[in-house]
Parts: C-alpha cells; sequence; structure tokens
C-alpha cells in the first residue's frame, strides 16, 4: 500500500467515525432523488418530512443531481459516504452505474434502500416499488380503453429508449393487451422527456394514424406535453391522453378535457414509506426475502425473492378530484 | 450573379433541404402539405430566432453556450409575473422577456469584454448560474397550464394571416437582423471584429464592445424565445429547453457560419435551423428506431461541417468585393 493511499485511507476512516459520532442521537437519512426540482420528488420529499416528523429522532437530507445523470448521482453518494448518514433511500437514474458507490457506502454501515427507480440487488438492501409493475402496466391500458367503448387505435409516448420503468410499464401492458378486444396498439415512441421532443412526436402521432384513439404517455413531461399537442390540433374530444401525470401539473389538461382521466401512485406516500423503511433497517430489521417491514400508517412492506416490495395500487384522478389534489402535489 | 449565387452557402444548403423533403415525402406523402411545411417553420421558430442571435456572436469570435439556460430563466420569470399579475398587457411581457434577455446577455458580454475571460468559459458558468437561479426563484416547482392566464398562453398560436404569431415573431427577427447586419455600421462592425480583430482596431472599432453587444442581442433573442416557448408549451420549469444550446449551435455550424469567426450570414443561420427542423419533425413521422434517430441527427451535422469546412478551404478570402465581382 503506498503512503499516499495509507494517508487517504485515514483520513476517510476518521472522516467515517466522526460523522457517526456526530448523528449519534439523530438517525439521518438521505433522500436522494433523480433530479432536483422535479415536481413528484418535491412531494416525495414532503412525505418523508412527515415520516421524520412522526418518528422525531430523524433528519432528512434531500438532495440529488441538478439533472437526471448517473454521474451526478454517483458524486451525490460519495458526498453523502464522506458525511456519514446513517441510511441512504435513492431513486437511481441507472440501475447498475450507481451500483457500486452504493455498495461502498453499505460496506462503511450505511443502510441503503432504493424506492421508485431501482438500483441492481447488489447496490441495495432493499426496493420500494411504487406499485407493482403488472398493476401500472394494466391501469395505463384500462384508462385508455375505458373512454373507447367501441375499441380503435392506441399509441404510446414514453420518455427515452433506455428509460428502466417506462419500458417495463409498457412490457406488462403489451401482456394484458388481450383482456382489451378492439384496442390496438399501433406504435410506440420517445420523447426522451423533452417538452418540445415529446410535443413533436405527438404530432407525428397525430399525422401518421389519423384514427388514433388515445396517447398513453405514462411519463409526466410526456402526457403533459401530448395533451398540449393535442389541444393545439384542435383534437379534444377525438383523442384521448391519458398515462401517468401529476395532478398539479395535469390540472389544465384535465379541465380542457383534453385527458379525461390519469394514473399516479401518491409520491407523498412513497417518500413516507421509503423513510419509514430505511428508519426500521437502520435500526436493525433484515431486509431478506419474505421479511416484512413496517411502513408506518402504509402498512407493511413484504419482500420477494429479489427483496423487492409493493406500495400500494396507481390512483386514478379525472374530474371529480383533480381539484382537491392539485394543490397538494 | 446566379451563377455565384448558385455556389454560395444559401443555395447549397435550400438545395439539401429541399431533396430532404423530398425524400421524407417518398416515405411519409403528407409531410408536403403545405399545411405541413407551414407547421415545421413554426415549430422551428424558436431555433431560428436563437441561431440569428448565436450567429452574431459567433461572428465575433466567440460563442454563448448559456443561451438555453437564458431562455429557461427569463421564460419561468415571465410565467411567475404571469401568476402574480395575470391581468398584465402581454405588450409589457414581451418587452420585459426582451430585457431580462439583454440584460444576462449582457452579463456574459461584460465578462467577456472588462475582464478578457474566454466565452466559452464565461457562458459555461452563467449557463449553470441561469439555471440555479431558476431553481431558487421557482424552489423547484413547475408553472403549469392552469397556473398561466389563457391570454399569455394564447398569444404564440394566434392565427394573423394565416400564420401563428410565433411564425410571425421568427419572420420580424430575420428581416431586422437581415437589416441590421447589412445596413448598419454595428452590423458590419460584427463582421470586422471577427474577421480581423488586429485589423478592426486600426479602423477604429473596439473589439470587445462589438462582442459586447453581440452577446446583448443574442441575449435579447433568447429572452424573447424564452417567453414564447413557455407560452407555446404551457409549462416552465428548471430542465425546459435542456441541451437546445447544441441545437443552436448545430444550427449555425450547418448553415455556413465559421467558428474561426467573420464569416456568416443571417440567410445561413436561418436555413441551418430550418435544416434541422425538418430533420426533427420528420424523424417521428418516417418510423425509424429512436437509436437511429439520434445517430442521423448526429451524421447530418457531420456531413454539414465537412462540406462547409471544403467549402471554406479552396476560397481565398475577399479583400476587394468589386475585382471579385468582376473577375
Amino acid at each position: 500500500m503506498s503512503v499516499i493511499k495509507k494517508v487517504l485511507t485515514t483520513v476517510a476512516i476518521g472522516a467515517a467515525l466522526m460523522g457517526t459520532s456526530a448523528s449519534a442521537d439523530t438517525t439521518r437519512i438521505a433522500l436522494v432523488v433523480k433530479a432536483l426540482g422535479i415536481g413528484f420528488f418535491e412531494a416525495a420529499n414532503k412525505g418523508a418530512q412527515e415520516a421524520a416528523k412522526e418518528l422525531g429522532d430523524v433528519e432528512i437530507i434531500y438532495t440529488g443531481p441538478t439533472d437526471t445523470t448517473a454521474e451526478g448521482q454517483i458524486e451525490v453518494i460519495n458526498s453523502l459516504i464522506a458525511q456519514g448518514v446513517d441510511a441512504i433511500a435513492i431513486s437511481a437514474n441507472d440501475p447498475d452505474a450507481v451500483a457500486p458507490a452504493l455498495k461502498k457506502a453499505m460496506d462503511r454501515g450505511i443502510t441503503v434502500i432504493s424506492w421508485d427507480s431501482g438500483v441492481a440487488k447488489e447496490g441495495r438492501q432493499m426496493h420500494l416499488n411504487p406499485s407493482s409493475a403488472p398493476l401500472i402496466g394494466n391501469t395505463i391500458i384500462k384508462l385508455a380503453a375505458d373512454h373507447m367503448p367501441d375499441g380503435g387505435d392506441v399509441a404510446v409516448l414514453s420518455a427515452t429508449a433506455t428509460s428502466t420503468n417506462q419500458n417495463i410499464w409498457i412490457d406488462e401492458m403489451k401482456k394484458v393487451m388481450g383482456n382489451y378486444p378492439g384496442v390496438n396498439l399501433v406504435a410506440t415512441v420517445y420523447g426522451d422527456d423533452l417538452a418540445d421532443k415529446s410535443y413533436r412526436e405527438a404530432q407525428g402521432l397525430m399525422a401518421t394514424y389519423p384514427d388514433l384513439k388515445a396517447i398513453i404517455a405514462p411519463t409526466t413531461v410526456g402526457i403533459l406535453a401530448a395533451s398540449q399537442a393535442v389541444t393545439d390540433a384542435g383534437k379534444i374530444g377525438q383523442i384521448n391522453v391519458t398515462g401517468l401525470g401529476l395532478p398539479s401539473e395535469m390540472a389544465g389538461a384535465v379541465e380542457s378535457g383534453a385527458t379525461i382521466s390519469f394514473a399516479i401512485w401518491n409520491p407523498i406516500d412513497l417518500g413516507y414509506a421509503a423513510t419509514m423503511l430505511s428508519y426500521n433497517i437502520a435500526k436493525g430489521a433484515t431486509a431478506e426475502p419474505g421479511a416484512k417491514i413496517g411502513m408506518g400508517r402504509m402498512g407493511e412492506a413484504t419482500l420477494d425473492e429479489n427483496n423487492e416490495a409493493a406500495m400500494s395500487d396507481p390512483f386514478t384522478y379525472d374530474k371529480s378530484n383533480i381539484e382537491e389534489f392539485k394543490s397538494v402535489f | 450573379m446566379i451563377r455565384r449565387f448558385l455556389r454560395s452557402r444559401e443555395a447549397v444548403l435550400s438545395g439539401a433541404i429541399l431533396l430532404l423533403i423530398a425524400l421524407i415525402a417518398l416515405r411519409f406523402p403528407a409531410f408536403v402539405a403545405p399545411q405541413n411545411l407551414a407547421n415545421v417553420f413554426n415549430d422551428t421558430s424558436p431555433l431560428m430566432i436563437l441561431a440569428i442571435g448565436q450567429m452574431i456572436v459567433i461572428l465575433t469570435k466567440c460563442i454563448d453556450l448559456s443561451v438555453a439556460a437564458n431562455l429557461a430563466l427569463t421564460g419561468m420569470v415571465v410565467s411567475l409575473l404571469n401568476i402574480a399579475a395575470p391581468d398584465l398587457p402581454l405588450v409589457f411581457t414581451v418587452l420585459l422577456a426582451l430585457s431580462l434577455g439583454a440584460l444576462l446577455g449582457m452579463v456574459n458580454g461584460v465578462l467577456v469584454w472588462k475582464l478578457n475571460i474566454p466565452p466559452i468559459v464565461v457562458t459555461l458558468g452563467t449557463m449553470t448560474i441561469y439555471r440555479g437561479i431558476i431553481f431558487l426563484i421557482s424552489e423547484g416547482k413547475w408553472v403549469n397550464a392552469h397556473e398561466m392566464s389563457p391570454a399569455f398562453k394564447a398569444l404564440p398560436r394566434q392565427i394573423f394571416l394565416g400564420f401563428p404569431m410565433l411564425s410571425w415573431f421568427a419572420l420580424v427577427v430575420i428581416v431586422i437582423a437581415v437589416v441590421v447586419m447589412n445596413r448598419t455600421t454595428l452590423g458590419r462592425a460584427f463582421f470586422a471584429v471577427g474577421g480581423n480583430p488586429h485589423a478592426a482596431v486600426y479602423t477604429g472599432l473596439n473589439v470587445g464592445r462589438t462582442q459586447f453587444w453581440a452577446f446583448t442581442i443574442s441575449g435579447a433573442l433568447a429572452g424573447l424565445t424564452g417567453y414564447l416557448w413557455v407560452s407555446r408549451y404551457a409549462v416552465a420549469y428548471v430542465d425546459i429547453a435542456g441541451g437546445f444550446e447544441l441545437d443552436v449551435v448545430a444550427a449555425c455550424v450547418i448553415g455556413g457560419i465559421s467558428i474561426a469567426g467573420g464569416i456568416g450570414s443571417v440567410g445561413g443561420a436561418v436555413l441551418g435551423a430550418l435544416f434541422l427542423g425538418v430533420i426533427k419533425n420528420a424523424l417521428p413521422v418516417i418510423n425509424i428506431s429512436p437509436f437511429w434517430q439520434l445517430a442521423i441527427s448526429g451524421a447530418a451535422i457531420i456531413i454539414a461541417v465537412a462540406l462547409n469546412s471544403r467549402a471554406n478551404k479552396t476560397r481565398g478570402r475577399i479583400i476587394l468585393k468589386r475585382k471579385e465581382a468582376e473577375a
């Protein structure tokens, strides 16, 4: 071992020890998100704060990169390791890229769980899914099919072609297409979660498939851009834009009729549950297949063979409840 | 005269765009419908406006990477203002967007002019700072469609003489830019400062000040686009137009604006933007895998730049315009 390496190791151990001693009385849980400034994660933070208040001796460190990159998250994780936090709850931008950094954190005794967007198995102790992929896949096609009594063409407008979440949901959706006779999936396009590209892709769908009845966008930027494109094309009532979105962002689209209904789990509940799980595991609960770990008011999470658990079903929002929820998140 | 035009950058690019449209029409005939082409022009308007600003900056041997961040910050400010005061006349909103954008551009300009920091470093820095400021003033929240006033959202969509106002904004900017670049002292100074800075100093031009004005104009246009962008997509958040500065620079490069400064035209910038706009609008309808789409966009840029550098190599620098015309 070279001298420099030895010195660095000593410094690192020293920092870790100092970190531990500083946080002896309060449990410091870092909520690492895909990027700061996204409504969904701001809402999750609200839930985490709620859990912290309930638990009393918890400090939440809400952090993340400024853009949705794995590199940015790795930097954040490294600085959290240096600070010696007690637990990291992360929604990952890339399941594999962040795993080595998180492994390093676990080696230093930090509890690591992933939530929302998962991390590879070796990089976390457990993963909390907001819902289960089959339920989401079924929900998004059901939302479209419910308003198409005679069947017809639907298209999917996703985020990037490599987005883990969206790809799984679309696959699950395709599996249950048989339960909705007469509904044809004609295309899957990618708006890269950019407002302008998603808008253009939606325009492209309308031009290519004149008989299109619904656009399913399982991403918040996509659903918003598609409903704006449908509104601008004067096709409200003809094409229903649905999928996953946030009530505060979708209120305008629901009001105008471009979107009849859409779904999302409650991110407040998700941040709350992730915090509760991090706390319980940091305090000694073991994350192993079959284990049941408490999530406070959200009940118990039961881990499957991959140490994954589902929180709850997605929730449908429409004209009847949008007013109530748009100010929440 | 005609032969000179045919050999010009603009003619080659126009030909390339027409060829591209023809190829797309083979796969998707509805693309050439006049209404669709008008839509493509409309959709490319923000890129054209920004490319004109960027062209002026590049002419002076500088580069402005902060345009997209400037756009996003100005867009957020006018959106927040719209929430606070929904009844404010739109003329004021547009003027505010222009002047706030100009102010942000001036920050770049002053740093380049007075502190002599390389423009790429300055604008890389301000790019991050501007995005950071959006985060601070919005607290990371989105401004959504239902929070904006109907008039605020309607302006870029309003149809005037058959075209949406967004297209008219672009057309007006193009016309003003052509006049300024070709008929005013300032316009000619941009070319002179970039073409030969030493000679420019001997003719009494202040290189730094000219660059300052280039950044100011680029900023003002980015600010204007900021309002148009948030009202068109009816949403404002930290990441809007993320990475768009690269599209703007690409449009300029495709349009034959020399990164070394001094060479370029408004027409080139506009055509370069339209070339990218046609590709962006065509890719969704011609049914190609998204992985190929990225490769195709990139290849188009490299081919254009390769052609550009070849074209510039053979030609010497024109010293006496009249002599060249005679020859």
